[in-house]
């Protein structure tokens, strides 16, 4: 029996499986028709101790297309969670009904302990302010279809990038592509932190730490925005302080490159303007289509099923 | 001050001087029958001052444990009156249960069955990071 696979940090994964889910998500869009069934009888459980719409919904649709099913909880209140079960009682016991899980927790390293008490591959859909590998995958497949490839550019990262997990891990995924630079836009509070820096170094990355999105702006070939998020503060003033100092619209896009690709995990508060939501180089939606896409190569790929098998 | 020689058994020398009891509760020491003696603020020509553990019976004993607190403490095992092995330690590439994790955003603050565990990740600056949320510890 082969091994049984878990993605719990995107670094779980080889560039070359990282590709091999790309070409796969692609295959999806062209040849829906040969994986409307491919995963009947096949059971996901989806359980969100933390509330989620893209992450969840997208994982659920992703089965639900693969011809399979899907059971589970949307919030911590509504399982035995509430009552005080570990994760490790309620792992073992949802690893006798499905196949496969996807977890959302609130604390930092509750998918590795899922890991180790269940033969059914985990999917980590967020774990706090750790990591969030299917997020770096939808990125990945996103930039992949709109530049056609994944090295050779500027990416601008703007927002939160202290406690922005996405950007972490996006940093991360990135630094294994040839020539990437990263250029750095945050207020100085919310600056990445040292170790992902330190990583950048050790990869060769070059990066840059600007103040304003305007100083960016021309030479950016992807500008990922994020939210500056309220629970992340422990402070109410400070959060109230920074939370427009990043707001995109069209007028500070004025001096982008034509084929700028936005992105945004979403959901966004208002640091991207609606107005800019028309602008051919707004992707964030067609980043929620491709998280989908990817979620089901994904699903795949752990469940060890090939289309042609 | 004069403390007998072990016949059979195992003398930790050359701890950091101050540190043997932390040494005797991390190795469970009071948790065994046999003999032991636990020396402080011995005389060491390498170091001025070091404390010393001798245990009268060759019994099994976590290494890994000693590794981690102090990787200069020598282990000798003593059969029959002399010394029949000397071991050097080294820090342990996995700690179980011996340090725990301070995150409180780490799933182990809530859930109390799990083994604190942490992995050796930078062996020159002694750097371990815990296995679930990667917060890090450094040895001081």
């Amino acid at each position: 029996m082969s091994e049984i696979r878990n993605l719990i940090n995107i670094t779980d994964l080889t560039v070359e499986e990282i590709d091999q889910l790309i070409s796969v998500a692609n295959d999806i869009v062209e040849n829906h028709s040969a994986y409307e069934n491919i995963c009947a009888h096949k059971k996901l459980a989806t359980l969100f101790f933390e509330p989620s719409t893209r992450t969840r919904l997208s994982f659920e649709a992703a089965m639900l297309e693969l011809g399979g099913s899907v059971l589970g909880f949307s919030e911590a209140t509504s399982s035995s969670a509430a009552k005080g079960e570990s994760v490790s009682d309620t792992i073992r016991t949802v690893g006798c009904y499905a196949d496969i899980i996807a977890m959302r927790h609130p604390k930092e390293g509750a998918p590795v302990v899922a890991a180790q008490r269940t033969t059914v591959p985990i999917i980590n859909g967020g774990d706090g302010g750790h990591f969030h590998p299917t997020q770096t995958l939808t990125d990945l497949l996103t930039i992949s279809r709109k530049k056609g490839r994944l090295s050779n550019m500027t990416i601008g990262l703007c927002g939160d990038l202290k406690f922005g997990r996405t950007v972490h891990s996006l940093i991360e995924a990135m630094l294994r592509y040839e020539n990437i630079s990263f250029v750095l836009i945050s207020p100085h509070e919310l600056q990445v932190p040292d170790y992902v820096k330190e990583k950048m170094d050790a990869a060769g990355a070059k990066w840059k730490e600007v103040e304003t999105l305007e100083e960016a702006m021309p030479e950016l070939d992807i500008l990922y925005m994020t939210r500056v998020q309220r629970e992340r503060f422990f402070n109410e003033e400070d959060y109230i302080r920074l939370k427009d100092s990043y707001i995109l619209d069209l007028e500070k896009l004025r001096p982008a490159k034509a084929d700028l690709t936005i992105m945004h995990p979403l959901p966004r508060v208002n640091e991207i303007a609606v107005e800019v939501d028309d602008d051919p180089r707004a992707c964030y939606f067609f980043q929620a289509l491709c998280g989908k896409h990817i979620r089901m190569a994904l699903i795949l790929f752990l469940l060890g099923i090939k289309k042609d098998a | 001050m004069n403390i007998d020689g072990v016949k059979n058994g195992i003398v930790l020398d050359h701890i950091k001087a101050g540190k043997s009891m932390m040494v005797y509760e991390l190795l469970g020491l009071d948790k065994i029958d046999n003999c032991v003696a636990v020396i402080q603020n011995a005389t060491s020509s390498k170091y001025g001052k070091k404390d010393i553990i001798k245990i009268d019976e060759n019994i099994d004993l976590d290494y890994d444990v000693l590794g981690y607190i102090d990787s200069n403490i020598t282990v000798n095992i003593v059969k029959e009156g002399k010394l029949e092995r000397k071991l050097h330690l080294e820090l342990p590439s996995l700690l179980k249960n011996v340090i725990k994790c301070k995150n409180p955003r780490c799933i182990t603050s809530v859930e109390q069955e799990i083994v604190h565990t942490f992995k050796l990740v930078d062996k020159e600056k002694k750097v371990y990071r815990c296995v679930y949320c990667d917060a890090e510890h450094k040895l001081k």
